[in-house]
C-alpha cells in the first residue's frame, strides 16, 4: 500500500447542492464509489488529494423509466444496471457490459457516472452507451445541461467537463427495439480483466439494406470511438461481400490501436477487423457474393 | 481517506479479512456492505458511514458454523486458508441470493475471489455440498 | 473420529481456524511497541552504489536506517553458493536488489521515506536473456555466467546418428512464472545481542531461515529461533526466499531495539521475489523404422537470475527428468544455469522438470507426426518399463504401467473418438482439439540428497495422553497436518483427535528438512510413522500397554508412564531404503526412492475470432503409490493442474530493463473461477515400500502435465506447431495467420 492517507481529504455533503457547492470551489473533484480512485491511491499515484463524497447522494440514483427514454443516476451501480428489467430487455448490451466489469464486489460498488468520468479507452460501458446513443447531464453550481454523449471525450482522459461540473445522469432513448445487438468484451481472461478489444455494435435491417448501424470499439484509440466513416459506408447499403471489405479497409484508417502491456497493435487489429467481419456476417443472408 | 480493510484490521482488531493485492483483484479483502460483497479495500471507511458491515467473524454463532463453514472444511474447500474468508462471505451471499445455483452462476458469484491452491474444484463442491444440506 | 483413518478424507486438522478466520497468519499479529519495515532497491540492473541521499522534508532522525556496514556477522544468505548478499553495498546486480531498510512507527510515513531515498549510481552494462549469459556478451558472474553445469551420458549417443531411420530438433521455451500465492511475503522479528533473534512468518522452511540467520548474525544456533506462522501458499515461492526478508526484519529489530514487522505488498512481492526460471531447451532425438528410441541428446538451460539461489538444485532436477518415462539406450543431456541481471529466480513448485518435461512431450508428438504414428502408439514403443534403465541409468525396480495409465486416460476423455470429431466439425468459429502428455516426477530429493538432510522427526506424549508430532515440515495448504495426524494415528490405531502437531518452532522441534520436493508425505510422513512406533514399543516394553488396547488404554498407558517416569519422547531419524546408489560426479545412478506416474488429458477450444484458447475439460490419471487422504490429494492435483493451466495459456511476465512491469494482480493473470475448466482426477495405486502405507509424493506432479497436453491439444486444433508457453492469444494470433 503505497498511498499516503494523512495527505487526502474526502468530505461528505449534506446535499446534491451542496456537493456541486463545493466542487465550483478550487481543487475538489467528486468521489463516487472508488473502485479506480481507490486502486490509483494504493499504487501512490493518485496525485489529486481533495475529494468530494458523492456516494451517499441519493438524488444521484435511481433509474426512471418513460415510453421514450430510460434514465439512469450516475450512481447507479453495474450490479444496478443488470437489475433492471427495461435494461436487460432493451439494452442487453450494456447489461452485459455490467456483467463483465470486474466482478460481483465491483459491480456493487463502480458506477456509470464513474465509468464515463474516469474516461478509460479500455470502459466497458462507454461503448454500449455510444452504441444506444445516450445523453448526460452535466450539473454545476449554475444550473443543468444536456449533451450527447457522443464526442464527449475529446481525447486520451479529456472530456468535455467544465470545471465544477458533475455529470449527474444519463438517459437512453428507447428506439432500438428490432435492431441487431452485438456486444463483445476480448480480455485477458473471463473476469476481473481490463479489455484489450471490445465491440459494441447494433444495426436495424429491416429489409435487404443496413437502414442504420452503430459500430463502437474500445482499447483501440486514444478513446472508445465510435467508427463513423465505417458507419457511413454501409448505412443505406445491400450488405454483399464488397461493402464488407470496404467496412474492413476503413476499419483500419479510423482505429489507432496501440502496443501495451496488456496486448499488442496487431493483435487488436486483427481482433477489431474479424469482430466488424462477424458481426456484419450475422446481419442476415443478404451477404452476396460478388 | 483509510481503507475500511485498516480499519477492520487494525483498530477494531478483526483480523479474519485479508489483504491479498490491495487493487481490488484478488477479494481475500471481501466483506457484507448491507448484505452486498465488496472489496474492503477499495473503500475509504467515511463511506460505510451508518451501514452494517458483516466479517467472517460474524458468520458462526459461537460454536456452530455456518453450513458453508463446514462444507469448505470436510470437502477441500480451504487448503492454506488465505483466500478462504472471502471466499466463504460470497458464497454465503451467492445462496442467499439464489439458493440452488448452478455451475456457471457458482463459477460467476465467484469470479471476483481468486484461490492459488484448490484449482476452485472443491470450492465449487463445497458450496454445492452446502446446498445440499440445507435442505 | 475412526481409528484407522488412513486413506479416508479425514476433514483437515486446521480448517475450524481457517474457515472462522481465526488463524493467524504473519500480518495478523502485533506487539508492543511494534515498528513497520521497508526494503530501499536499486533502481537499476547493474551498477556500482555512489552515494544514498536522503531528501524530502522527511524526520530522518526518527527513523531506524540499516545498510550493509550494519549486519553484525556475514552479508549472504546462506544457501547454496553463499554468493547473495542481504544487502547491497558497493554493487548492484537486479533491478529491486535489496540496498537498505527502514523502519518507523507510521506505515504511511514509512513509504513516504522510502519514496525519498535516491541512489547515485554508476551504472553497468547489464544483460537479461539466457542467449546473452551463454554468449557472454558481459561477464557479470564468475568467470563465465554459468552457476552449474550437468552432463549425463548414458550409452553412445554420437554412434547411434548413423543407424537413425529418423532424426528431429526441435527447440522450446518456457517462460517465468510467479508463484503468486495469495498471502505476500511478511515476517516479524525481535533481535538484541543478550536474547539473540526470534522470527516469526511466513515460510515453507524454518531451517532454512534458522541456518541462515546464524551466518548473518554471527550468533550460536541456540540464539536463533524462527517460528512458522500460518502460511498463506508458497509453492517453492517461500522455500528459500523468507531467510531474504526475516533477516531483512531482524536487522531492523537489532538496530531499533524494537520488534519489527515487514510485510510486502503485492507490487513488492511480484517485483523483487523469486519467480520460476525461464528455459530453452534443444532436442535432437534417432528414432528407428519401427518408431524406437536410439538417441537423445538433449540441450536445457535455465535462466538463474542474478545469484546462485537454488539454480543447481532445479537444473538438476530439470535434468534429470528431460528424458522422461521412456527407455533409450543412448542418451546426452547437457545443462546449464546461469546469470542474467535479474531478480533471482527460485523455487517453483515442479522445479525445472515442469521445463524440461514440456520440450520433451511437445517434441515427442512431433516426432509421432514425422512417423506417420499417433502419438499414443510413439509412447506406447518406448515407454519404459520394469527392469528397464532411465538416463541415469537407474534401473526400475517398481512394476509401472505407463501403457495401461495411457489407455485408461484415453478412455476416460473418448480421446479417440474426439481426434476423429475434432478433426472436421467446427462448431461457430470454434476449432477443438485434444492432446496429452505421459511423463513422471521423481519424490524426494534428488540421489543422496536425503541422506544428506538427515531428517529427524520427534514424538511425545503430554501429560493428558495425547501424542504431539514434533518436526519441522510445514503446513501451507497442503495438507501437512492433516496427513501426519492421520499417518500417526493409523500407526498407533488411535483417534485421530488425540494426535496433535507442534507449531514448527526450531526452539522445539527437529529439522525434518525442508518443505519442499514432494517430500513431506514420503519422506517425513514416514519418519512420523517411525517415531510414534517408537512411543508404542517404549510403552508396551515397560508393560503399561496390552497387546489388545483401545484408544483411552493408550492416553491411560501414556499418563501413567509420564507419572513414573517424568516424560515419554521419541525420535526417528532418516534412514535411506537398501539400494539406492547414486553417482554424483558421474550424475549416474538411482536418482530418486520413487516415482509418481502420469498421464494427463487437455481438451481445448480455440476461439478463430479473438485467437484465445480455452481447456474445455482435463483428466489428469496418476499413479502415486497409495493416497492418504483422497480430498487433500485430489486438492494438490486440482490446484497443481489449475496452477499449470496459469502457466500455460495466461501468466506472462512482463520484462522492461529487467525488471516485472506488469506487476500487479490486474495485469498478471491467473485464472478466476470463470477461467478454469473441470479438472477430473484419478488415482491408480501400486504401493512403495518405504512410504507411509505406501504413498508417494505427488504435490509437484501436476505442475508438470498441462503444458504440453494443451499444447499437444492445439496443434490439433489449430494445425500449426507452438513451441512455447506462455501462449497468449496475440502468439496464438501470430501463428495461425502465418499458415494461412
Amino acid at each position: 500500500m503505497r498511498g499516503y492517507i494523512p495527505g487526502y481529504e474526502l468530505v461528505t455533503p449534506v446535499s446534491l447542492d451542496d456537493a456541486l457547492g463545493l466542487l465550483a470551489t478550487d481543487g475538489w473533484k467528486p468521489f463516487a464509489g472508488g473502485t479506480d480512485l481507490m486502486v490509483l491511491l494504493e499504487a501512490g499515484k493518485l496525485t489529486h488529494l481533495k475529494y468530494v463524497n458523492i456516494w451517499p447522494l441519493d438524488e444521484l440514483r435511481g433509474i426512471e423509466v418513460t415510453p421514450d427514454s430510460i434514465t439512469l443516476g450516475a450512481l447507479t451501480s453495474y450490479s444496478q444496471v443488470q437489475a433492471n428489467e427495461v435494461l436487460v430487455d432493451e439494452f442487453p448490451m450494456l447489461c452485459q457490459a455490467a456483467s463483465e466489469t470486474g466482478g460481483l464486489a465491483i459491480q456493487n460498488r463502480g458506477t456509470l457516472g464513474g465509468n464515463i468520468v474516469n474516461a478509460s479507452p479500455a470502459a466497458d460501458s462507454p461503448p454500449a452507451l455510444l452504441a444506444y446513443d445516450a445523453e448526460i447531464e452535466l450539473s454545476s453550481t449554475t444550473g443543468s445541461r444536456w449533451l450527447p454523449y457522443y464526442g464527449f471525450h475529446t481525447g486520451y482522459k479529456q472530456m468535455l467537463l467544465q470545471p465544477g461540473e458533475l455529470l449527474t445522469k444519463i438517459r437512453l432513448p428507447r428506439n432500438k427495439t428490432g435492431w441487431i445487438h452485438y456486444f463483445r468484451k476480448v480480455g485477458t481472461r473471463k473476469a476481473q480483466a481490463i479489455s484489450k478489444v471490445c465491440f459494441s455494435a447494433l444495426a436495424h435491417v429491416p429489409d435487404d439494406r443496413v437502414a442504420d448501424v452503430r459500430l463502437v470499439f474500445g482499447s483501440v484509440a486514444p478513446v472508445v470511438i465510435r467508427c463513423v466513416n465505417v458507419e457511413n459506408s454501409l448505412r443505406h447499403n445491400v450488405l454483399s461481400a464488397t461493402t464488407i471489405d470496404t467496412a474492413r479497409q476503413l476499419l483500419q484508417k479510423e482505429i489507432s490501436p496501440i502496443d501495451d502491456i496488456r496486448s499488442t497493435a496487431p493483435y487488436r487489429l486483427q481482433v477489431a477487423l474479424n469482430l466488424l467481419t462477424d458481426f456484419l456476417f450475422r446481419l442476415g443472408p443478404q451477404v452476396n457474393t460478388d | 481517506m483509510s481503507r475500511l480493510l485498516d480499519v477492520l484490521r487494525e483498530e477494531l482488531k478483526l483480523t479474519g479479512t485479508k489483504e491479498g493485492c490491495g487493487e481490488g483483484e484478488c477479494g481475500a479483502c471481501t466483506v457484507l456492505i448491507d448484505g452486498q460483497i465488496v472489496n474492503s479495500c477499495l473503500v475509504p471507511v467515511a463511506q460505510v458511514e451508518g451501514a452494517t458491515i458483516t466479517t467472517i467473524e460474524g458468520i458462526a454463532h459461537e460454536k456452530d458454523l455456518h453450513a458453508v463453514q463446514q462444507a469448505f472444511i470436510e470437502h477441500g474447500g480451504a487448503q492454506c486458508g488465505i483466500c478462504t474468508p472471502g471466499m466463504i462471505l460470497a458464497a454465503i451471499n451467492l445462496l442467499e441470493r439464489n439458493p440452488n445455483p448452478s455451475e456457471i452462476e457458482i463459477r460467476t458469484g465467484l469470479a471476483g475471489n481468486l484461490c492459488r491452491c484448490t484449482g476452485y474444484m472443491k470450492i465449487f463442491e463445497s458450496i454445492v455440498k452446502a446446498c445440499q444440506s440445507n435442505r | 473420529m475412526p481409528e484407522h483413518p488412513f486413506g479416508k478424507s479425514i476433514p483437515r486438522k486446521e480448517g475450524r481456524k481457517k474457515v472462522t478466520g481465526e488463524a493467524l497468519y504473519v500480518d495478523d499479529l502485533s506487539f508492543e511497541g511494534m515498528l513497520h519495515g521497508v526494503t530501499v532497491r536499486s533502481p537499476i540492473a547493474r551498477g556500482k552504489i555512489k552515494n544514498i541521499f536522503f531528501e524530502g522534508n522527511l524526520p530522518w532522525d526518527e527513523f531506524t536506517i540499516v545498510t550493509a556496514k550494519d549486519i553484525p556477522g556475514g552479508n549472504f544468505v546462506a544457501l547454496i553458493l553463499n554468493d547473495q548478499p542481504y544487502l547491497a553495498s558497493e554493487t548492484v546486480n537486479h533491478p529491486e536488489e535489496p540496498v537498505l531498510l527502514l523502519a518507523h512507527e507510521n506505515r504511511y510515513l514509512l513509504e513516504e521515506a522510502r519514496r525519498n531515498v535516491r541512489f547515485e549510481l554508476e551504472e553497468l552494462r547489464p544483460i537479461y536473456s539466457l542467449e546473452d549469459a551463454l554468449a557472454q556478451k558481459e561477464i557479470i558472474w564468475g568467470d563465465d555466467n554459468v552457476f552449474k553445469k550437468f552432463l549425463v551420458d548414458k550409452g553412445n549417443v554420437d554412434e547411434a546418428w548413423t543407424n537413425a531411420h529418423l532424426i528431429l530438433e526441435g527447440e522450446y521455451r518456457t517462460g517465468a512464472q510467479e508463484q503468486l500465492y495469495i498471502e505476500n511475503n511478511g515476517a516479524i522479528a525481535i533481535a538484541n545481542s543478550k536474547d539473540g533473534v526470534t522470527v516469526w512468518g511466513s515460510m515453507q522452511c524454518p531451517y532454512y531461515v534458522h541456518k541462515a540467520l546464524v551466518k548473518l548474525f554471527a550468533l550460536p544456533e541456540e540464539k536463533i529461533r524462527v517460528i512458522q506462522t500460518e502460511t498463506g501458499g508458497g509453492f517453492g515461492g517461500k522455500e528459500e526466499y523468507p531467510s531474504l526478508i526475516a533477516g531483512h526484519a531482524a536487522l531492523l529489530a537489532w538496530k531499533s531495539g524494537k520488534p519489527v514487522k515487514m510485510i510486502y505488498d503485492r507490487a513488492e512481492d511480484m517485483v523483487a521475489t523469486t519467480k520460476r526460471h525461464p528455459s530453452r531447451t534443444r532436442h535432437k532425438t534417432a528414432v528407428s523404422e519401427d518408431g524406437k528410441l536410439l538417441a537423445m541428446e538433449i540441450e536445457f538451460i535455465i535462466d538463474g537470475g542474478a545469484y546462485c539461489t537454488l539454480s543447481p538444485v532445479v537444473l538438476s532436477r530439470g535434468t534429470i527428468h528431460a528424458a522422461g518415462p521412456y527407455y533409450c539406450p543412448n542418451v546426452r543431456i547437457k545443462s546449464q544455469a546461469v546469470a542474467t541481471n535479474v531478480p533471482p529466480h527460485g523455487a517453483f513448485r515442479g522445479f525445472g522438470a515442469p521445463q524440461s518435461i514440456f520440450a520433451l512431450e511437445r517434441h515427442f508428438d512431433k516426432i509421432a507426426k514425422k512417423l506417420g504414428l499417433t502419438p499414443e502408439e510413439f509412447r506406447r514403443r518406448n515407454f519404459i518399463h520394469q527392469g528397464e534403465t532411465t538416463a541415469t541409468n537407474q534401473e526400475i525396480r517398481e512394476r509401472v504401467d505407463m501403457e495401461g495409465l495411457l489407455n485408461k486416460a484415453l478412455e476416460l476423455t473418448d480421446y479417440h473418438a474426439k481426434t476423429r470429431r475434432f478433426a472436421t466439425e467446427r462448431a461457430g468459429n470454434v476449432r477443438r482439439g485434444i492432446g496429452f502428455a505421459s511423463f513422471m516426477h521423481g519424490a524426494g530429493f534428488t540421489g543422496s540428497g536425503e541422506v544428506y538432510l538427515q531428517s529427524v522427526v520427534g514424538a511425545e506424549a503430554t501429560a493428558d495422553g495425547h501424542i504431539q508430532l514434533l518436526a519441522a515440515s510445514t503446513e501451507i495448504g497442503q495438507g501437512t497436518n492433516t496427513i501426519f495426524s492421520q499417518i500417526a494415528s493409523e500407526a498407533l490405531a488411535i483417534d485421530f483427535d488425540l494426535i496433535e502437531i507442534m507449531q514448527p518452532d526450531t526452539s522445539k522441534v527437529p529439522n525434518s528438512g525442508p518443505t519442499v520436493a514432494s517430500r513431506t508425505a514420503m519422506v517425513v510422513g514416514k519418519l512420523v510413522e517411525s517415531a510414534v512406533l517408537g512411543l508404542k514399543q517404549t510403552l508396551v516394553g515397560s508393560g503399561l500397554l496390552a497387546d489388545n488396547y483401545s484408544s483411552s488404554d493408550f492416553q491411560k498407558a501414556c499418563r501413567e508412564y509420564i507419572a513414573r517416569f517424568g516424560s515419554l519422547k521419541t525420535s526417528a531419524t532418516y534412514q535411506p531404503p537398501p539400494n539406492v546408489h547414486w553417482d554424483d560426479e558421474k550424475y549416474q545412478g538411482d536418482a530418486y526412492g520413487a516415482y509418481a506416474w502420469a498421464v494427463y488429458v487437455a481438451q481445448v477450444a480455440f476461439d478463430e475470432i479473438t485467437y484465445e484458447a480455452h481447456v474445455e475439460d482435463f483428466v489428469a490419471l496418476q499413479e502415486v503409490g497409495r493416497v492418504i487422504n483422497p480430498v487433500l490429494a485430489a486438492g494438490q492435483i486440482e490446484g497443481g493442474v489449475a496452477q499449470a493451466i496459469g502457466f500455460t495459456l495466461f501468466e506472462n511476465v512482463v520484462w522492461q530493463d529487467g525488471r516485472m512491469i506488469n506487476n500487479q494482480m490486474t495485469n498478471y493473470i491467473i485464472p478466476t473461477p470463470a477461467d478454469i475448466p473441470p479438472i477430473r482426477v484419478y488415482f491408480q495405486e501400486n504401493p512403495y515400500a518405504y512410504g507411509p502405507g505406501g504413498a508417494k509424493g505427488i504435490g509437484e506432479l501436476p505442475m508438470d502435465g498441462a503444458a504440453p497436453a494443451i499444447l499437444n491439444a492445439l496443434e490439433n486444433a489449430t494445425g500449426f506447431s507452438f513451441n512455447e508457453v506462455p501462449l497468449l492469444p496475440e502468439k496464438l494470433m501470430e501463428g495461425t495467420l502465418a499458415q494461412s
